[in-house]
């Protein structure tokens, strides 16, 4: 056997040419002809369309044309289609690639101006006069399901999408049982993606030759090809979608927009290649985001603190149309009862339409949600009954010898929800023992002694990772002896080059450099399901370690002949198959190779298929469940009301780590993206549905200068689901970081009584909870 | 027609000259002008300084700068930091070894900004170098890899002098 790399701190194959400046995003690619287009978007959040008349920008010189829905013709005047069909929606809105005769939030599409510089189509934007009729909005989620509610389409009977439910337990006998009942209330807004890399997509058609190609900045290619040939009412195979390198994607980018279809007929209407790069003020205002949920919720426990029950009702923001299905507000229930072992759930979900930019997932999806709320009883449980968050935790986890534990809730897809391994009590322990939990009261006291308020919070979170089907791999041995691997995984940034580079050079035993890596190419490889839900590794990884052995046995096999040797003999090593004790005789996988791609007349071997390659579509065989315990310590300042991050720390269980340094990377960035949805990161719209926020200094991201040194620690609980044992790493930082930083501030504010029904906490709001805290304590 | 201005800017020890429109940023000219495409445009309104490129030796937001005022001045990207031969410079090396990058689009903005900012201050504290990034926002890393690069760099600076 080779050299292992699993496991090993391997430095990433991608980053030498992305360092020099060498990498291809979608606005590095140019081609011969190719024009730039600009979008025309809604100014008003609802409205009518009554008529466009794009004759002045028609003139500007350097404008090739103006394109609107009118233009497009009958076969390209229907909505987009629904991506993700389900049952519960009761009504469904897609969208049109540009409006047709009514737009529904700021930043939908109106019309395309295609000119010979991006500078130019946009001055061309001013030029096109759209006569508007003003339409109330709904913009408040609260009150969106009122009578007198207006409605977020002219033509919906009311603002109700469609209705969720996860419940099971004997609910009504949990809570008579109970000791207590408690109940909370309270608001979650999560942001938008904020990819450093905005949108981008370049289409090029050519019907007599290879067809329509769409370069674009996304994280599930195959889905787009699908989409887009569906709308187009053409052959998948003439259609081909590339994701070259991606500057992040977070969710947003999993999706199908209608740029994508607007810019491929743009290219076909045009008959050359047409580029568009969204803008940062676009990013804000078309770019799907998650926003706002409404959480009521009653916890059912003994006097001991053992939580008997929960339920409650969540009202879900679905924003103005549903490119997503309910992927939102199902990932949200999902996780419920988080890493507790609570017997019965009953919560229901109304999702409901605003004049807003569509949802759609941002790092987590609903998982963040889910949890946080899960997070909040605990934590109401612990401050009801006096008894410290970690000791709660400890009464009610899921105990490792119940793994594996069903939970009663279902997975997307219908499955049931089953914790498969995992020792959620021990990685609390090495949580508390990294932030110094035990000693945290003494430094409070210090700080309270100069005036300072600190506070400490703790978190527990699950994970569903991996979901299937799959994500295949091909590995094939190229004349030269270098190994051509090949999968559908789109990257953003989360090192699959390495990964796989990792698994297949140390199963094959060639070296992590002889790998020629491509993937995200509809035409490179024949299907792949997306980068979304920390799902890759837990199925790219068995598959590319499957493809891997197949064509190490069948080099073996061949070897074997050659060499005329035992196959048990034989090793490879470094591209060469050797015998044992015969260090003469040996011979390179590239000639191997070459024995099973022979010129013509010459013969394949018997016995043997042609070409020293395999694939494999191996996976995990449900969804692998990571988990983890997060530690914030705070310190606020209750005269301006602004939070600091002192410590924060991270025990995580992704199951077996394939690279240690990469699995630190995506912990680290999830915390400090959690950490940004706690106390930062707000996309507001006003009460007509205008956005408020549509600039870094308007909406905040966290920042170097804010952001604390998050410490890390691993534990390794194989999953049992796959050949690999791992479990998905790309979520688990951010789900449970707004319910330990939220918890840490009010165990700092505890003398004002502080309790936090929001976040973002920003400094305003949070002195006014404080102000309270103080009139009350007066009082 | 669009108003244009002849410049010549040395890039990267490269002179060039051009005929560029008064409008054109700094950014746009060096991207689509010259091919340059290692310098990102991430926010276009001079927050998120994935845009930074050295203005003789200054760190300077690419897309608050236009073309023009470059004229008779150097410009250094992020593909003129590695040697001739393709040898990543110090803070490159250390940033891979770090993994102080994951998508790479914050990352040419990273590299000019600590480039200029370590030849300035040698000997910096954590906080002096996540003061010198707090411009630069970074979606994928949590800043921390960036952090612990230049404070290798740095210290391995310090060493050898
Ligand atoms: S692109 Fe220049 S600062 Fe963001
Ligand atoms: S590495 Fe992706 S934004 Fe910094």
């Amino acid at each position: 056997m080779g050299v292992r790399y699993l496991g090993a701190e391997v430095q990433r194959m991608e980053d030498p040419r992305l360092l020099a400046g060498h990498g291809r995003y979608v606005d590095d690619i140019t081609m011969e002809g190719m024009l730039h287009a600009a979008f025309l978007r809604a100014p008003m959040a609802h409205a009518k369309i009554r008529s466009i008349d794009s004759s002045r920008a028609t003139e500007l010189l350097g404008v090739h044309r103006v394109i609107t829905h009118a233009d497009l013709g009958a076969k390209y005047s229907h909505r987009m289609n629904q991506l993700y069909p389900a049952p519960v929606i009761e009504q469904d809105k897609t969208q049109y690639p540009l409006a047709k005769d009514e737009v529904c939030y700021v930043g939908e599409t109106v019309a395309v101006v295609v000119a010979d510089s991006r500078a130019i189509a946009e001055d061309a934007l001013a030029l096109i006069e759209v006569d508007y009729e003003a339409l109330p909005a709904v913009v408040n989620i609260r009150t969106a399901l009122d009578d007198d509610a207006p409605l977020a389409h002219a033509d919906l009977s009311s603002n109700l999408m469609g209705k969720m439910r996860s419940s099971f337990g004997d609910i009504e006998d949990s809570f008579e049982k109970a000791d207590h009942v408690f109940s909370a209330a309270f608001m979650q807004h999560r942001g938008g993606c904020h990819s450093m890399e905005t949108r981008g997509v370049i289409a090029r058609d050519d019907p007599w030759g290879d067809g329509l190609t769409l370069w674009t900045s996304a994280q599930s290619p195959y889905l787009i090809r699908r989409a887009l040939a569906t709308w187009l009412d053409e052959s998948e195979e003439r259609v081909r979608v590339i994701a070259p390198d991606v500057g992040g994607g977070f969710g947003p980018k999993a999706g199908f927009y209608p740029e994508e279809i607007a810019i491929s007929l743009a290219a076909r209407i045009m008959k050359c290649p047409v580029k568009w790069i969204e803008d940062r003020r676009e990013h804000f205002v078309s770019t799907t985001t998650q926003r706002d949920q409404h959480w009521d919720l009653e916890v059912a426990c003994t006097a001991e603190g053992k939580i008997l029950g929960l339920r409650g009702k969540v009202t879900h923001e679905n924003g103005a149309y549903v490119p997503y299905g309910i992927l939102l507000p199902n990932s949200s229930l999902t996780p419920l009862p988080g890493a507790y072992s609570i017997p019965a759930i009953d919560v229901s979900v109304d999702i409901v339409f605003t004049n807003t930019v569509p949802n759609s997932p941002v790092r987590g999806a609903g998982r963040p949600c889910g949890i946080y709320a899960v997070e909040r009883m605990v934590q109401v449980v612990s401050r009801e009954l006096g008894i410290d968050p970690a000791e709660v935790r400890r009464r009610n986890y899921v105990r490792s010898d119940q793994m594996p534990y069903e939970t009663g809730a279902k997975l997307r897809g219908g499955a049931p929800c089953i914790y498969d391994s995992g020792d959620y009590e021990a990685l609390l322990e090495k949580a508390l023992d990294l932030s110094d939990y035990n000693s945290f009261k003494e430094r409070q006291a210090a700080a309270r002694a100069e005036g300072r308020y600190l506070g400490i919070g703790v978190s527990s979170c699950i994970e569903d990772t991996g979901m299937g089907p799959y994500e295949g791999t091909t590995v094939r041995v190229e004349s030269s002896g270098k190994v051509a691997v090949r999968t559908g995984a789109a990257s953003q940034g989360q090192g699959h080059h390495t990964m796989i580079a990792m698994i297949v050079a140390g199963n094959l035993g060639v070296k992590p450099e002889d790998i020629l890596f491509e993937s995200a190419d509809t035409a490179k490889f024949s299907h792949g399901i997306g980068t979304i839900g920390s799902r890759v590794a837990a199925n790219v990884g068995p598959s590319a370690h499957d493809a891997a052995s197949q064509v190490r046995e069948k080099a073996l096999k061949l070897a074997a002949e050659v060499l005329e040797a035992s196959e048990a003999d034989l090793d490879i090593e470094d591209g060469l198959v050797r015998v044992n004790g015969a260090p003469d005789l040996s011979i390179s996988l590239g000639e191997l190779a070459v024995k099973l791609t022979p010129m013509s007349a010459m013969r394949v071997p018997t016995g043997f298929d042609p070409v020293l390659e395999a694939t494999s579509f191996d996976g995990s065989s449900g969804a692998p469940i990571a988990c983890g315990s997060n530690v914030a310590e705070v310190e606020v300042d209750p005269g301006t009301g602004e939070v600091k991050v002192l410590r924060y720390s991270v025990a995580h269980d992704c199951g077996v780590m394939i690279n240690p340094m990469v699995v630190h990377g995506q912990i680290v960035g999830g915390v400090v993206h959690g950490i940004g949805n706690a106390l930062f990161e707000r996309m507001i719209y006003d009460d007509q549905g205008q956005p408020l926020t549509m600039n870094y200094g308007e909406y905040l991201l966290p920042l170097a200068s804010e952001m604390p040194r998050v410490d890390v620690t691993h534990m390794e609980t194989p999953s049992p689901l796959n050949s690999l044992g791992v479990k998905g790493a790309g979520e688990g930082g951010t789900i449970p970081a707004a319910a330990a930083i939220v918890a840490a501030i009010e165990n700092a504010l505890e003398e004002f009584s502080v309790e936090i029904d929001y976040y973002p906490v920003d400094p305003q709001y949070l002195t006014e909870l404080i102000d309270k805290g103080k009139v009350q304590a007066a009082e | 027609m669009a108003d244009t201005r002849d410049i010549e800017v040395t890039v990267n020890g490269e002179s060039h000259a051009a005929n560029v429109e008064t409008r054109t940023s700094l950014g746009d000219f060096l991207r689509h002008g010259l091919g340059l495409t290692g310098t990102h445009m991430g926010c276009e309104h001079g927050v998120c300084g994935a845009c930074t490129v050295m203005v003789d030796g200054e760190a300077v937001r690419s897309c608050l700068m236009l073309a023009v005022q470059t004229n008779g001045h150097e410009v250094t990207t992020v593909e003129g930091l590695a040697e001739d031969d393709g040898t990543l410079s110090p803070l490159q090396e250390a940033f891979w070894k770090h993994h102080g990058l994951q998508c790479g689009f914050c990352t040419p903005g990273m590299l000019t900004s600590l480039t200029a900012f370590l030849r300035d201050n040698p000997d910096p504290s954590e906080r002096d170098v996540r003061e010198a990034i707090s411009g630069n926002i970074c979606r994928c890393t949590g800043y921390q890899g960036i952090v612990d690069a230049a404070l290798d760099v740095a210290k391995t600076m310090q060493k050898g002098s």
